[in-house]
């Protein structure tokens, strides 16, 4: 076998890959699904949201299948019951934080967190949950700004950052009290880096950033780093 | 004083219990309707984006979603100042005909026609919908193919059956109506005209066994209000104000439905949870009104579809100057609606400009008020907003069409109580009537309760006899 291969078993099935792969793109490229938000192809992986963690035998900890790398002779289980209840324990925290309320939420029917929830049988959640409202920031013509809604999955910071170059986005303060802001925490309107390109609400993966008015089923387009990224490299 | 408490009410959408007050004698004194639960929405809507006040507002009801959806975009068209295209007001109405056609069937059958058809007096037990499917199979057929009628035009136009709120946005609608889909809907509306027409036969034949009922079930003079179209027909979606007197005068007309505020004043109960609409001209609480179908009816010319103006020539011989006061007969205009409506449909599905592709307006927030008025199946709903220069919402307020009727329940159960309760010996039957005339006006509570900051708490304390000692009410509370 050339060194430039890596032998690796997933789920029981005894795969081959880069040894610059990710487990989950080992996975994907393999036809094995892992449930992920955080994670967007084309961008940078982050390992936040915790939703794509995986078993590897020999070691005690769970591993983020986005950012760590695949190595011979690997063992994976993706999918165990003690996966699927923290998966969905992950769910419940990331709805009881914020305000989601589906029925009354612009990105319903459109909305990733939604769609793992109903995957996962989530239908209410175990922890009380926090009902404190943030302010939106609606001050830019096209786009909102809804912490609400937002589980900082930092898609947005990503997309900003690594695509469109400007950096406009980011995150203060640390654990429960972390935000989204624009610049050095500015209104969106007083923002001199922004380019209104709205790459940022393309990938949003709930209701936290979208265009004014308009529903986001017209509006999101998870695709896009990849798309773009792929025809950088051409 | 002893009070007869009946809670909860049933067959009507929403919470709310009534309360018999008796004198001395044991004769019924006055009796209260009261609305049980409270929502908020008013509150919890400021800060959004004044564009998402659609689909949150129509979470207010989901027997009339649509007709939230309507008052609220319409409301949101005049912060975007946007006109819209002329296809999507088209889309927007037909709609709507849906939701009255539905709404209207699921009162008149499901939740009304147990007590007409099985008797006032039937076994509680049974009075239901089910009972009707057992004993008159062909009207329960009737009731649930026309409500399906209804939620598939809602759900052909929209791809939803309830809460469409992306479809009907600020600016128009968000997709045209397909060649399949009117054909579809066109293909039933035979068949609706027919079963309603069925139904207003028989009802009509009916009239006469309901003769106490049509004397005592809340009939007495009061104003009534509503929109009317430019040239005085039936309108559900746009026009003017109109407001009638007991003798069919007309006292107030071609009001701008925007400028609500300086007709219909907004008088709060401490024992109720839903607000007291008045007409301010005549002040609290003289200037009572009733709005929805009967009220529609009594204001207008006449109905704009031939089936309906026949239908309407009528039934106005029931009452005076074209004017019927009796609560139970809003059963019979809520059928000519129905009948209008399904006219209605047809007629603007044959007209080939429903198929127009244009039904978008661009639209962005530039005004910084809003108010949308529309007919809902129950009467004049109200939606007023107000937004910062960004569009966020920081005040509304809405006024939901059976609100309007609150005074009117007061009065119409005062007087069926009178009639039919006894103090001294109580059964079922009786305490049915006050609940009977309640479903006449088809009132959805669940939409209806709006106060804000003025909580109707009260702490009742009795004695072991079941004798009230003591009350407090938190208004009077330090």
């Amino acid at each position: 076998m050339s060194e430039r291969i890596v032998k690796l078993i997933i789920d029981g099935k005894e795969i081959f890959a880069k040894p610059t792969d990710t487990i989950l793109k080992a996975a994907i490229d393999n036809g094995i699904q892992i449930p992920t938000l955080c994670y967007l192809e084309g961008l940078t992986p982050h390992g936040g949201c915790r939703l794509c963690v995986v078993e590897v035998k020999g070691n005690p900890k769970l591993m983020t299948s986005c950012t760590t790398p695949v190595s011979n002779n690997m063992e994976i289980i993706t999918n165990s019951p003690k996966l699927i209840k923290y998966r969905k324990q992950i769910i419940e925290l990331l709805l009881a934080e914020r305000i989601h309320t589906c029925s009354v939420c612009i990105a319903n029917g459109s909305c990733e967190l939604q769609e793992l929830a109903s995957k996962f049988g989530v239908d209410h959640t175990n922890v009380s949950r926090n009902w404190e409202r943030f302010e939106l920031d609606m001050s830019h013509e096209r786009f909102v700004l809804d912490h609400n809604r937002c589980i900082l999955c930092t898609r947005c910071i990503r997309v900003c950052d690594e695509i469109e170059g400007v950096h406009t986005l980011d995150i203060k303060r640390r654990g429960k009290d972390s935000m989204i802001i624009v610049d050095l925490d500015e209104p969106w309107s007083a923002s001199y880096s922004c380019t209104s390109c709205g790459k940022c609400s393309a990938v949003c993966p709930v209701g936290a950033i979208y265009v004014k008015g308009k529903p986001l089923s017209e509006t999101k387009r998870k695709e896009l780093p990849k798309f773009i990224t792929e025809r950088r490299r051409r | 004083m002893k009070e007869i408490v009946i809670n909860p009410v049933t067959r009507i959408e929403g919470h709310a219990k009534v309360t018999i007050f008796l004198d001395e004698n044991d004769e019924v004194k006055e009796a209260r309707f009261q609305v049980t639960d409270f929502r908020g929405f008013e509150k919890f809507c400021e800060g959004r984006p004044f564009y998402e006040m659609p689909s949150i507002t129509s979470r207010v009801c989901g027997i009339c979603p649509v007709s939230h959806l309507l008052a609220s975009v319409k409301a949101c068209d005049q912060i975007a100042s946007v006109i819209i295209p002329e296809t999507a007001e088209r889309l927007r109405r037909l709609m709507h005909f849906g939701q009255i056609i539905q709404s209207h069937a699921l009162s008149f059958f499901h939740l009304s026609s147990p007590d007409l058809l099985l008797g006032m007096d039937y076994s509680p037990m049974k009075r239901n919908i089910f009972e009707l499917i057992e004993k008159y199979p062909e009207i329960a057929k009737r009731g649930i193919f026309l409500r399906r009628f209804g939620q598939q035009i809602i759900e052909r136009l929209s791809g939803k059956r309830i809460h469409s709120g992306e479809w009907i946005m600020p600016g128009g609608v968000k997709t045209p109506l397909s060649k399949e889909k009117r054909d579809m809907i066109l293909r039933d509306t035979p068949e609706a005209l027919k079963m309603i027409q069925v139904t207003l036969e028989e009802f009509k034949k009916s009239i006469e066994r309901f003769r106490d009922e049509v004397e005592s079930f809340g009939n007495f003079p009061t104003y009534y209000l509503g929109l009317v179209s430019e040239k005085g027909l039936l309108e559900h979606y746009d026009g003017k104000i109109r407001i009638v007197g007991p003798d069919g005068e007309i006292v107030a007309d071609n009001l701008e439905p925007t400028k609500y505020f300086e007709y219909i004043g907004e008088a709060v109960e401490p024992w109720s949870y839903m607000k007291f609409p008045y007409y301010k001209q005549k002040g609290y609480p003289a200037g009572v009104y009733r709005v929805g179908p009967l009220a529609r009816l009594n204001i207008v010319q006449k109905c704009g579809t031939p089936m309906a103006d026949k239908e309407l020539r009528e039934y106005r011989k029931l009452g005076k100057n074209g004017i019927v006061e009796s609560t139970f007969l809003y059963h019979y205009a809520r059928l000519i609606e129905i009948l209008y409506s399904v006219e209605k449909v047809k007629e603007m599905l044959e007209d080939p400009k429903i198929l127009d592709e244009n039904v978008q307006a661009k639209s962005y927030a530039s005004r910084e008020e809003g108010v949308g008025v529309a007919e809902a199946p129950r009467g004049t709903l109200i939606h007023h907003y107000k937004v910062d220069r960004n569009g966020k919402i920081i005040w509304t307020n809405l006024i939901i069409a059976t609100e309007n009727n609150n005074l009117a329940y007061n009065m119409a159960i005062t007087q069926v109580a009178k009639k039919y309760v006894n103090g001294k010996r109580l059964d079922e039957g009786m305490l049915n009537r006050v609940e009977a005339v309640i479903r006449a006006f088809d009132p959805c509570l669940s939409c209806a309760t709006h106060t804000w900051g003025r909580m109707p708490l009260s702490i009742h304390l009795y004695d072991s006899r079941g004798k009230e000692v003591d009350r407090l009410i938190q208004e009077n509370l330090p």
